[in-house]
């Protein structure tokens, strides 16, 4: 579904992210880890088409994607969230999850000024399915509450929602669990396994490792930029490279 | 839904019941600058869309009034008369879109229709805000604020400079706009009511296409393009493409403005086009509460006509300069932001529990 090749990109004297290859199958969900500054985020972004890479090329079902605005890899069938949540402020949950389905209406600026009939029933569509993915997230109680002032878990959720709402194929979810509780982590992890189970492929960037080895189908390991280790969690764990990367030298 | 058109509507009678008073208050010599008010608070709503909802700064929205009234003043009292062969012109002349009209002397001259007028004044405006908002947008903060500013400046400074825009004089003698048959956009005495309901009745056409709009899938995506940029484009949004298409929206509201406030004065002057008009409707959006289009179109009316009639004297600009200083300082959403009407209708109405969805 989603196939990486020899990826890099360079900032300034610093390789943040160096001929990196990997690929993520249909319905799995495949998880990215590596110590801080490993380049993580560097490949989401590179991925989802807010950079650009130096050289390689991104295939995400059958198309190469690389060069593409965010928009339009949206457009294709992935949605993501942001390590640091940013959830529309002055906005309700529900508006925040109607954002996400934008792409599923057509009502443009002029039937939008003559408030044109077929537009009201698009927007009761809209509002209805995000309404339908609240429900699904059990986040629907909260539809009228403004989503910067929900509670950081829900907030981690809600953004989840948003993205959801697109109707992806492939869901990257930069560092889900990140700033949760032990409750609400193992909450998070039911979620994306049920998410999963829903049709969606997901790939996450994570740090918990609770939640990574849980429930990820394989794991890529980067470190520097470079990708050290890719295989099945159990296997993973007993990687030597990995762990020494992550523990340090071993005397 | 059930609510969108109320305020709206009171906003209608509020027009009515204004021109009413004049009359029993005897005060009608008021209805000028209320009409001229009008034409101004087309550009403030405008506006206010583009900095309120979109989340994106024009300090050379004077430019656009200026660009809208300079480009129908011209065509309509440029006279033709020379140019009688020449096939552009006889084609015009045959489909009726060159009227015949009375020069300063008396002499006949041959003037564009203002309806053709009008139209090629907007189509100018959109071109030219399609061509500086494509790059300019992509700047953010104070950096769009400084490039539209540029903007700003250099329209100033081409009609301040150019002979046939009149140079420091600007352009005077323009004729009335008929926009119908016993509809006139103009200054004759006779048709004082009749302009200010052609005034106020844009403005209330205006607003209703502009909450429309902001209750509209447009009005959400540009808000959250407000908000959050990044994640809006990440939800397959066209951010480019929406913040464009707001500015051309907003340019064509001020050159709306530019052009019928111009035939209804008769003239204009490169005044209409300094930066600090354009700093004055800035500072209307600002007091009025940003993204808030009824408290922008409150304070601008309140505040254009205060100043239409002479109110602030000679101290006009450094008012509207003290406004910012003072809005940016103490209160930079604005003093009529949503949040105050909904914390005032929650003391009136408590005991019931509103679930308006639609403020």
């Amino acid at each position: 579904m989603l196939e990486v090749h020899d990826l890099s990109k360079r900032f300034g004297g610093l390789q943040a992210v160096g001929n990196v290859s990997f690929s993520v199958t249909q319905g799995a969900i495949k998880a990215l880890i590596g110590p801080n500054g490993a380049g993580k985020t560097t490949l989401f972004n590179l991925i989802s088409g807010v950079m650009s890479p130096d050289s390689g090329a991104v295939r995400f079902c059958n198309a190469e994607i690389n060069g593409l605005q965010p928009y339009q890899v949206a457009a294709k069938g992935m949605s993501r969230t942001f390590q640091h949540i940013r959830l529309f402020t002055h906005m309700t949950a529900l508006e925040n999850v109607m954002i996400g389905r934008h792409m599923h209406g057509r009502a443009g600026f002029l039937a939008g000024m003559l408030n044109l009939p077929w537009t009201s029933k698009e927007e009761k569509r809209l509002r209805e399915r995000a309404l339908e993915i609240m429900a699904f997230l059990g986040i629907a109680d909260f539809a009228d509450t403004e989503a910067t002032s929900l509670a950081y878990g829900q907030q981690r959720i809600l953004e989840i929602g948003r993205a959801l709402a697109c109707e992806p194929k492939l869901l990257l979810l930069d560092e889900p669990a990140a700033g949760l509780n032990m409750r609400e982590t193992a909450e998070m992890a039911k979620l994306i396994t049920r998410i999963r189970d829903t049709g969606v492929t997901i790939l996450l960037v994570e740090h918990d490792m609770s939640l990574v080895m849980k429930i990820s189908d394989e794991i890529v390991v980067l470190s520097y930029g470079q990708k050290i280790a890719e295989d099945r969690p159990l296997a993973i764990q007993k990687n030597t490279e990995v762990i020494r990367v992550y523990l340090g030298e071993d005397e | 839904m059930r609510f969108r058109y109320t305020p709206v509507a009171v906003f209608g009678i509020g027009v009515i019941a204004v021109q009413l008073l004049t009359v029993i208050a005897d005060k009608t010599q008021f209805m000028t600058q209320l009409t001229m008010t009008g034409y101004y608070s087309l550009v403030i709503i405008g506006l206010c869309l583009l900095m309120g909802y979109a989340g994106q700064i024009s300090l050379g929205h004077a430019g656009f009034f200026a660009i809208g009234g300079y480009v129908s003043a011209f065509l309509t009292t440029y006279d033709l008369t020379p140019y009688k062969g020449n096939s552009v012109v006889m084609f015009l002349s045959k489909t009726g879109m060159i009227a015949a009209a009375q020069d300063l002397y008396g002499g006949d001259s041959l003037v564009l229709h203002p309806w053709v007028a009008f139209i090629a004044a907007i189509s100018i405006t959109i071109v030219i805000a399609y061509v500086i908002g494509g790059p300019v947008l992509k700047l953010k903060g104070h950096y769009l604020a400084m490039a539209t500013l540029g903007f700003g400046t250099i329209v100033y400074k081409i009609v301040l400079g150019t002979g046939f825009f009149g140079a420091a004089d600007g352009l005077s003698d323009i004729p009335g706009f008929r926009i119908l048959p016993g509809l006139e956009v103009s200054g004759k005495i006779g048709l004082r009511v009749q302009n200010y309901y052609i005034a106020w009745g844009l403005v209330v056409l205006g607003m209703l296409l502009l909450t429309n709009l902001i209750h509209s899938r447009v009005g959400r995506a540009l808000r959250s393009i407000h908000s959050a940029e990044d994640a809006a484009n990440a939800m397959g949004i066209n951010t480019t493409s929406y913040k464009l298409k707001i500015f051309v929206l907003s340019a064509v509201f001020a050159a709306m403005g530019g052009v019928f406030l111009t035939h209804y004065n008769g003239g204009i002057g490169p005044s209409e086009a300094s930066i600090m008009k354009s700093v004055r409707y800035v500072a209307i959006v600002a007091i009025g509460g940003m993204a808030n289009l009824w408290g922008a179109l409150c304070m601008g009316i309140i505040l254009n006509f205060l100043s239409l009639r002479g109110y602030f004297g000679s101290y006009d600009d450094a008012i509207f300069g003290a406004i910012l200083i003072v809005i940016m300082l103490f209160a930079p959403e604005g003093l009529l932001r949503r949040e105050v009407f909904q914390s005032i209708k929650l003391r009136f109405s408590s005991g019931k529990i509103s679930g308006d969805k639609e403020a």
